[in-house]
């Protein structure tokens, strides 16, 4: 099943990208997630390994995924290397008016599982859907207000 | 062959011998029943089979997640919490009140959110009662780690660095009537305490509420399995009676029942290092008393959470 949501932000790519790429923000803006652990020596950039677990219904669902792709203030790719299957990504595109369009796609499923993964697939959707919604609405919130911290402070300084 | 006709001239002289003392008493009936119930549960104890970790599969499980997922999160609304009080890695004796008759579900709820909690990949066991798995149909839950319950089996799974679940109640906690449902029971089963000190593992309690209000639970039927010897045949300690669907009443259980669909809440608590706490002795009936206060404390403080039967 392959949901995605998408949210513009007032403000610059890089900044959006200094909080979507921190494993530290994580917690911060994603919603439904109870856990996420650095699991590989380097924190950031390709081949960091995270174990994620995002609540959906009555079980923590997740496992450990790793970054395939990172293209800073573009993409962000990764894969899943033990636990529910999924592939996700974070898609930023500056939209030329200071803001930038932010995507986050998510396509996840248990291969092999037959007829009761396709229904519970279906049956979970929504629920993902209103996590990666609420994350972006936070995502933004997050992004904003700093961006709005940081001109006030020079505003002061000058 | 000479010992196969040692033992039958060894099994012949006993049932002449049996006859001769079955005429002496004037009791043959007696002695015959007794001697088809020794059989019956000869026969049994040869069905059950021998623990082998290795035939749990964790493809096998990772594939029936989704199932477990619809069942527990639309039919039970299960909710499983403090999960990461349970040890990252390690043996580990995870322990719980037990509920619902034979359909279990706290066990599947349990189930389902260790194996997503942790990955399939940790190894995880489940003691059940000889008679589950030697039921035809039921061979499917050794791939999920159900192994019959004995203290060679557990010590096996421990040693194996498996966390292994067991429901010291068992049967007699099971089966309790529907006004105990808020009632933590091991009648007085201390055996895992023991095995817990021998492997010096810790203890994870496992309290779970609502399994209890998935059918109406009447009796025990602790009179009626000792009339029909149930105990000595199947080491069945009750023949339970309840009213379930699809049957109205329901003798028995054995055939399973649908199950209501009462919300499951189930509470894991922090780990019980029993050395560090009751020193390198621990007093078997001081730990007993200590968890089956703490575990009933939590039940007590999940049921006065549900404001409704079955709605939670």
């Amino acid at each position: 099943m392959r949901v995605a949501e998408a949210i513009t932000i007032s403000a610059p790519a890089e900044q959006v990208w200094a909080v979507v790429s921190d494993p530290e923000c994580v917690l911060e803006f994603m919603s439904g997630v109870t856990r996420w652990e650095v699991a590989s020596p380097n924190p950031t950039g390709l081949g960091a390994r995270y174990r994620v677990l995002f609540r959906i219904g009555s079980a923590e669902i997740g496992g450990l995924v790793e970054v395939v792709e990172w293209a800073p203030g573009c993409d962000l790719a990764w894969t899943s290397v033990t636990g529910l299957d999924q592939r996700g990504r974070w898609r930023l595109r500056e939209t030329g008016r200071g803001g930038t369009r932010v995507e986050v796609r998510l396509a996840y499923g248990v291969a092999g599982a037959g007829l009761t993964g396709w229904i519970a697939e279906r049956v979970a959707k929504p629920a993902v859907s209103g996590h990666l919604r609420r994350s972006l609405r936070q995502l933004k919130r997050i992004v904003e207000y700093e961006q709005l911290r940081e001109q006030a402070a020079t505003h002061r300084r000058s | 062959m000479a010992s196969s006709r040692l033992s039958e001239t060894a099994r012949s002289n006993g049932h002449q011998a049996d006859h001769a003392s079955a005429q002496r008493d004037g009791s043959r009936p007696v002695a015959l029943a007794g001697r088809a119930l020794r059989e019956v549960s000869q026969q049994l104890a040869r069905r059950i089979p021998r623990a082998d970790l290795d035939e749990r599969d964790p493809d096998y499980i990772r594939e029936r997640l989704p199932l477990l997922w619809l069942f527990a999160s639309l039919w039970y609304r299960g909710e499983v919490r403090g999960l990461g009080n349970i040890p990252d890695s390690g043996p580990v004796l995870l322990v719980g009140n037990h509920s619902g008759g034979n359909m279990l579900p706290d066990t599947l709820v349990f189930t389902l959110a260790f194996s997503t909690y942790f990955g399939v990949e940790r190894p995880f066991y489940q003691l059940a009662h000889n008679l589950v798995l030697t039921m035809p149909g039921l061979a499917w839950l050794r791939k999920f780690g159900t192994v019959a319950a004995s203290q060679d089996n557990a010590r096996k799974a421990l040693r194996s660095e498996a966390a292994l679940l067991v429901y010291p109640g068992g049967d007699y906690e099971v089966h309790r009537p529907i006004w105990e449902r808020n009632r933590v029971d091991f009648n007085g089963r201390r055996g895992f305490l023991r095995l817990a000190i021998e492997e010096d593992v810790p203890i994870v309690p496992v309290v779970a509420i609502g399994g209890q209000e998935t059918a109406l639970f009447l009796s025990r039927g602790e009179r009626l399995a000792h009339l029909l010897a149930l105990d000595r045949i199947f080491r069945l300690k009750v023949l339970p009676i309840s009213l379930a669907l699809p049957w109205g009443v329901n003798v028995g259980d054995m055939l399973g029942h649908i199950p209501l669909p009462a919300k499951i809440t189930i509470e894991t608590l922090p780990p019980i290092y029993l050395r560090e706490r009751f020193g390198p002795e621990p007093d078997l009936g001081a730990v007993y008393d200590h968890l089956m206060d703490v575990m009933q404390h939590t039940l007590d403080g999940l049921a006065s959470e549900r404001r409704l039967p079955l709605i939670g």
